[in-house]
């Protein structure tokens, strides 16, 4: 293999979008640019699935996160704070005990993930659409799952609706 | 046909968000700003089911169950947001230090 392949080059940009993003939501001081790099990281990560050949988590990552969940906290920053004192109420508390933890935490899943032995796979299966599959398997084996799904989906809708809908006065 | 990329590769890259995720949960105190890290988390657990569903025989499970896991998140993110907003109103306030009314 001659230096660097095209796919080790798309990984490691692919990887740092996610990485920046995320050290973005983790360290900026205003929390309007911590949504907007929660949206980086989510599309960083949407195209490290591309790369894995999981088509539709990668469709889905966009619409879900990137078009919903992030447009969703936006709509949050805006309704609970005015936009001039967003600044003030990004404030981080404990961030040595903070980091402390996250090292520690940081260091145990690496050396268990560099320690273990994963099953080699048995052959590298050629990059194709796996949109059918995941279909058929959400539609077969996961049918239950995926019913039940739509259930929980109906009760955040309703829960939501609930949470958020203004007192108003009783009239008899 | 032996890749440069390996698995591993990609489970760095969720530990790294996944760790990032943690940081930010447990150092803001803007509830708007806890409920992005635990998106971030989400994030990280998610980038290692699928790099599992492909380093691994087991078809597209990992997958489905990721797909599984961004539809809880985005479940998540609107019942976390709703509540920060019923709170916003009964506190003017989504600072998670402020609301201590049940403590003892």
């Amino acid at each position: 293999m001659e230096g660097l392949s095209a796919e080790v080059v798309v990984f490691f940009f692919l990887a740092g979008v996610a990485v920046v993003g995320a050290c973005g939501v983790a360290f900026a001081t205003h929390i309007v640019y911590s949504a907007l790099s929660l949206m980086l990281s989510f599309l960083g990560v949407a195209g490290l699935y591309v790369m894995l050949d999981a088509d539709f988590v990668a469709g889905v990552q966009l619409l879900v996160y990137v078009g919903g969940v992030v447009v969703l906290t936006l709509f949050a920053v805006m309704l609970t704070q005015g936009i001039r004192d967003v600044k003030v109420s990004n404030r981080s508390a404990g961030r040595g005990f903070g980091l402390l933890t996250v090292v520690a935490v940081f260091a145990l899943l690496w050396r268990s993930f560099q320690a273990a032995q994963w099953h080699r796979p048995v052959e590298y299966l050629a990059a194709e659409s796996s949109t059918a599959a995941v279909g058929n398997a959400l539609l077969g084996r996961y049918v239950l799952p995926f019913e039940v799904a739509s259930l929980v989906l109906l009760a955040v809708l309703v829960g939501a609706v609930v949470l958020t809908r203004k007192e108003t006065a009783e009239s008899e | 046909m032996e890749s440069a990329i390996g698995l591993n590769h990609f489970l760095a890259v969720g530990l790294i968000l996944f760790c990032l995720g943690l940081f930010c949960v447990l150092t803001r105190r803007n509830a708007i700003g806890v409920l992005m890290g635990v998106e971030l988390i989400l994030n990280g657990a998610n980038v290692n089911y699928v790099a599992f569903s492909k380093y691994s025989a087991a078809a597209v499970d990992g997958q489905v169950f990721s797909v599984f896991v961004i539809m809880l998140a985005a479940a998540e993110a609107a019942i976390g947001l709703a509540l920060v907003l019923a709170i916003y109103r009964s506190f003017r306030a989504i600072d998670v230090s402020v609301m201590r009314t049940l403590r003892g």
